[in-house]
């Protein structure tokens, strides 16, 4: 049976590695390969890998850390940041990732998914949207540039034109949540859930393993992705990288 | 030797990092005439089916494959696109495949997916060893392999079938016909398993 993917999310700013909150007030958390060893040797069911500086700074990736992430891991790997063209994509995926996510370039023209798509097929396209509630009339709102940029796009026209597409993935990334450790934004998820057929990784929230489970045991198949909880430990957060081992996962799956 | 064959699609690198830490011979090669100094290939593959088989085409690394996998009978293991490749074509595309194995590959009915998500397939998945063949000796089949696709080989013949996984069904997850042998996982993305997959092919 198919199970749900339990994934370490790792943002990388200024060459290190960081967790925000509400995608502020980076905290350097240590070196992204360190990192992606230790969660070799956990073996974790994927990872992301978003680099927080490229789109705000408008710069391609970083092809040589992408590279270097990609030769140390042993774990499917979902790379995002600053791509903007097929000919990019398609060099992060011969450089080994399995995916790569779009964000602000695929907002700003939806058409780049089925073009990447063509090329390196659709299940490797994975579009990351950070969400924020509205203020006053309820709903969400989408954001780009690390939370700096509202979007013009509608949270459920865009899933719709996703889902019509047919990428592989959506990734639900809570600005709200972020960091906080306080549990998913679950209303969000349902929502969305309900709106599309393809997969869905949660993101932003998680402070507990608990809270992974209850995500997994609502919805039985989804990516159930974390930053905080798997770099920080205690509640003065001293930076520690963990994971549950395979016999600490069994039951989260359930 | 094993030759990891890179045509620019796949995870070239991750196949040979693992080979690299088990102090197995490999080399990746991309020249034809490169590829007869291997005892055994890798096909990796990422990626859409016309794409891929367009690249084998171009870089004449298909002649050469039907050469040595064909005639010379050189052990060869597909991965994802990498076994797609080796029926008689794809829903995905238009392109003939090479044709080593009888089956064509489908896209995955979505109405048969009575759950959400539905398509790609994607995550770890269990895989049933029919064959109990000794590609898979060592292997955890419950913590299984990575899969990412949408679309899945199917066999004309059960002989042909490795490994089954369930999605919606059963489907046919590794494929083989004799020295010819494909998964639709993704090995070299599956920790433990997936090292022992490559290190089982290499002592095939």
């Amino acid at each position: 049976m198919l199970r749900s993917r339990i994934i370490p999310s790792l943002l990388i700013h200024n060459k290190g590695l960081v967790k925000t909150v509400n995608f502020k007030n980076p905290k350097y958390v240590g070196d992204p390969i360190n990192a992606v060893k230790i969660f070799n040797e956990k073996e974790v069911d994927e990872l992301i890998v978003l680099d927080i500086d490229a789109t705000r700074n408008n710069r391609p990736p970083n092809l040589e850390m992408i590279k270097s992430l990609a030769d140390e891991c042993r774990m499917p790997l979902c790379y995002g940041g600053g791509i903007t063209t097929v000919e990019q994509a398609v060099k992060i995926i011969s450089l080994g990732a399995e995916k790569i996510a779009l964000s602000y370039s695929a907002l700003n023209n939806i058409n780049l998914c089925q073009e990447i798509g063509d090329i390196i097929g659709n299940q490797s396209v994975v579009v990351v949207i950070d969400v924020k509630k509205k203020k006053i009339f309820g709903g969400y709102d989408i954001y780009t540039h690390n939370g700096t940029q509202k979007s013009k796009w509608n949270l459920f026209d865009l899933i719709t034109e996703l889902e019509e597409i047919g990428i592989g993935e959506i990734v639900i990334n809570s600005i709200d949540q972020d960091g906080v450790m306080q549990g998913y934004d679950l209303s969000l998820i349902e929502i969305v859930r309900e709106k599309c057929s393809m997969p869905i990784t949660v993101l932003g929230g998680a402070g507990s393993l608990m809270d992974i489970k209850e995500l997994i045991s609502k919805f039985k198949i989804i990516g159930a992705a974390a930053g905080s909880l798997f770099v920080f430990k205690g509640k003065y957060k001293a930076v520690l990288i963990s994971y549950p081992n395979r016999e600490e996962r069994k039951p989260l799956y359930k | 030797m094993i030759g990891i064959i890179d045509y620019g699609s796949g995870n070239v690198q991750a196949i040979a990092t693992i080979y690299k830490n088990l102090n197995i011979k490999h080399q990746v090669l991309s020249k034809p005439e490169d590829l007869e100094k291997a005892d055994k290939l890798v096909l990796p593959g990422v990626g859409a089916f016309d794409a891929t088989m367009q690249q084998l085409i171009d870089s004449g690394l298909k002649d050469k494959l039907n050469e040595l996998v064909i005639h010379k009978k050189i052990p060869i293991l597909g991965i994802c696109v990498g076994l797609q490749v080796m029926g008689y074509g794809s829903d995905e595309g238009d392109l003939p495949g090479l044709g080593w194995i009888a089956g064509k590959v489908k896209k995955f009915d979505k109405s048969q997916i009575e759950f959400k998500p539905k398509l790609p397939h994607m995550g770890w998945n269990t895989i049933k060893d029919v064959q109990n063949h000794c590609l898979f000796k060592g292997v955890d089949h419950d913590f299984g392999f990575y899969f990412v696709h949408s679309f899945y080989f199917e066999c004309e013949s059960r002989e042909n079938i490795l490994a089954t996984s369930n999605y919606g069904g059963e489907f046919t997850s590794a494929i083989y016909s004799e020295h010819i042998m494909g998964t639709q996982f993704h090995p070299e993305k599956s920790h433990r398993n997936g090292v022992l997959l490559f290190k089982n092919f290499a002592q095939l």
